[in-house]
């Protein structure tokens, strides 16, 4: 009977008709890329590979080996466990590299590195570097290896500081990430958690806040959602401008008003005052206090309108049906009405949480020392100390979070439930 | 205005709930209205002086807004701003639309890989952005540079752009399209005369959307521009850090002013765009 069928349905389409068809389709697939081809070059070029190569620079670390490159490969050679120094010829190339670096003034950053994996041995190394600097290339190329082993002590001859160098030399390293989780690698090379934890505080800090920005705009925008769903669309749709205003306005400028209102000169204290509430002005300003209230408000309209809108889509028939059949109006609102609101809730508690994670501008304007989060240390290891490896390890965690945070919610609710006003 | 059978409780939620709704619209909007009357302060404090609320005419004036227009460096952040922001859009809109329609053919191939990658520059935190473009335009010499800020904006709107079009398009009858071809319009010419005019109120709300992410944005400006490309909110970021007057609240209130007319232009836009898809 299949078979039938098939032979049938062979009859109807010829086959140059099948081979046009699946041109077709394939023509309008060919078609389909080409309108969107464009901007996924321009968005590959201008965002995805600035981010990979930030991500890139986290783990990259090429300063060793780009400074004493000769020697790293002569190091490769030697048995690191061996218990013995390298050999004559390595120390010779040594002691030839040092000397140029010293030359050009980098010996301090040979220095630099291999400190990091040996606490202690920078003034040797640049020591050393000032004392081979004097010596002549024909001097070096006979009897560098002794030169140098006669310098200070014997410390030279240690095994370990020659392990350092060798693992200095590393293209790849996982320090900055071991720096950014408050962990350390001791001499033994084990590691081992720091005594003072900074960066785990701050994105544990950073969570909080968040957390309680998302609660917060959950407590606050859960009524006013639910007053506009209700009310006539008239009235709706003018009280909606109130919400869509703010939604609007640049962040700068609710910014600087709370700035305007928290001052300790500002609208709030003087206003107090004036009401003999308080005598002496408050200090609300520079603090988390300051930097939750004015994200909340800043973020509010991201929790409303996802609840509105879902709101409005309930039909308000079932609520009444619970009150008519007995139900009591709270508990009928919280097990009937309440879980038809959950898809509008997660969607603006997403939303709300994702931005304020990551969030830079309010805290660091609003935040003073104490509300301060991970994207403000992120913009000081950027712009202050110079320190972009660290800041690209701190920035690679911190999008890794987000995106655990979209896949557990894309896996439960579904990213394509979001709409945008 | 109750009806009869509702209890004393029933009516007491309601006014409840109207109060809470209320406070939340004032929570909302009172600090944003509160800069208006302070930007008109004739003393340079960001507070309401005796005179002002007595209503002394004196106690007001303009003399802020004066100073936005006398200081070089304001003027250039206006201009800077717009030129700025106007680019941006422009590319932004462009690719955005065109990257928009093929998103919603159904023969697609990996739709949602692509949706996911194009939306992506909305959901990554602005600082990694910054901090990622920093690195990478400076080895290309497009780190201060108004190319490089603009092509960083563009890439910043494009999702609103995306996600506009996009839903204007998910009403839109692609018979039309084939009718036009099939009496004879080439396909340039039965883009701009059929498809445009019926998704227009998506692609200018995602211009809209677009031109206001990059009039707005600071983090990226901050670690991109140098002090040429200095645009109105990096100026008031500057301001508020430094050295804090009243010229920051008047330039406020006209952001202010500009978000309001942006708001109603979005209000229009979308009472056009039902009737498009409703037909009335």
């Amino acid at each position: 009977m299949s078979t039938e069928m098939l032979d049938n349905s062979n009859n109807i389409l010829s086959t140059q008709e099948i081979k046009d068809s699946k041109k077709n389709q394939r023509r309008r697939k060919l078609l389909a890329l080409f309108f969107v081809t464009p901007l996924v070059i321009f968005i590959i070029v201008s965002f995805v590979l600035p981010i990979g190569t930030m991500l890139y620079r986290s783990f990259y670390n090429p300063t060793a080996a780009k400074l004493i490159p000769q020697t790293l490969s002569a190091l490769s050679q030697w048995d690191e466990k061996s218990n013995q120094i390298p050999n004559a010829d390595t120390l010779i190339t040594f002691t030839q590299e040092l000397k140029s670096l010293a030359k050009e003034r980098k010996a301090g950053k040979l220095a630099e590195e291999i400190n990091r994996s040996l606490p202690g041995s920078s003034s040797l190394i640049k020591f050393s570097a000032r004392k081979i600097a004097k010596k002549s290339d024909q001097n070096l190329a006979e009897q560098g290896d002794q030169l140098l082993l006669a310098l200070k002590k014997d410390k030279w001859k240690n095994p370990k500081l020659w392990r350092s160098i060798k693992k200095s030399g590393a293209i790849f390293t996982d320090r900055y990430y071991l720096t950014a989780l408050d962990l350390k690698r001791n001499s033994e090379g084990e590691i081992v958690q720091r005594e003072t934890k900074i960066y785990l505080k701050l994105f544990w800090k950073s969570l909080k806040i968040a957390l309680y920005i998302t609660l917060l705009t959950i407590i606050i925008g859960y009524p006013i959602s639910y007053y506009l769903s209700t009310a006539p669309t008239k009235t709706a749709n003018i009280l909606m401008v109130f919400v869509l205003l703010p939604f609007w306005t640049s962040l700068l400028v609710r910014t600087t008003s709370w700035i305007a209102l928290l001052q300790t000169n500002g609208v709030v204290n003087s206003t107090l005052q004036s009401l003999h509430m308080i005598t002496e002005p408050m200090d609300m300003l520079y603090n988390q206090f300051s930097t939750i209230l004015a994200m909340t408000h800043i973020l509010l309209p991201f929790m409303i309108l996802p609840l509105y809108s879902v709101m409005k889509g309930i039909d308000p028939s079932y609520f009444r049906a619970a009150l008519s059949l007995g139900g009591k109006p709270i508990p009928a609102f919280i097990r009937i009405y309440m879980p038809m609101t959950v898809p509008g809730i997660s969607a603006g508690a997403l939303l709300v949480f994702i931005i304020s994670i990551g969030y830079y501008i309010t805290p660091a304007l609003v935040g003073g020392t104490d509300g301060q989060m991970i994207s403000n240390i992120i913009a000081f290891h950027m712009q202050s100390s110079n320190n972009w490896e660290l800041a690209a390890a701190l920035g690679s965690l911190l999008l890794g979070l987000i995106i655990i945070i979209y896949w557990i919610y894309d896996r439960f609710v579904g990213i394509s439930n979001i709409k945008l006003g | 205005m109750f009806p009869s059978y509702f209890t004393f409780w029933q009516k007491m939620g309601i006014y409840g709930l109207r109060l809470v709704a209320w406070a939340t619209l004032a929570f909302l909007m009172i600090p944003i209205l509160v800069i208006i009357p302070l930007s008109f302060n004739a003393e340079p404090y960001f507070t309401f002086t005796q005179g002002m609320l007595s209503l002394d005419l004196d106690a007001y004036s303009l003399k802020w807004y004066q100073e936005i227009w006398n200081d070089d460096k304001w003027i250039l952040a206006i201009k800077n701003s717009f030129y700025i922001g106007f680019w941006a859009t422009v590319i932004a809109t462009v690719f955005g639309t065109f990257a928009a329609i093929g998103l919603t053919k159904s023969e697609m191939p990996l739709q949602s890989a692509f949706m996911a990658l194009l939306i992506s520059p909305m959901i990554v935190p602005l600082i990694i952005t910054a901090a990622g473009m920093f690195f990478f335009y400076s080895q290309l010499n497009l780190a201060g540079s108004f190319t490089g800020v603009i092509i960083a904006h563009a890439a910043l709107g494009t999702p609103f752009v995306i996600i506009t079009v996009n839903a204007s398009l998910s009403g839109f009858d692609y018979s039309l399209v084939r009718a036009s071809m099939g009496l004879g319009a080439k396909p340039v010419y039965t883009f701009f005369k059929v498809i445009m005019p019926l998704i227009r109120p998506g692609v200018i709300s995602g211009a809209l959307f677009a031109f206001i992410t990059s009039f707005d944005e600071v983090v990226v400006v901050l670690f991109l521009a140098g002090p040429e490309q200095r645009t109105i909110p990096r100026q008031m970021f500057s301001g508020l850090r430094e050295q804090i007057n009243p010229t920051i609240l008047a330039v406020a209130v006209l952001l202010v002013v500009v978000s309001a007319l942006m708001l109603i232009t979005m209000e229009l836009l979308r009472a056009r765009s039902e009737k498009i898809r409703t037909g009335v």
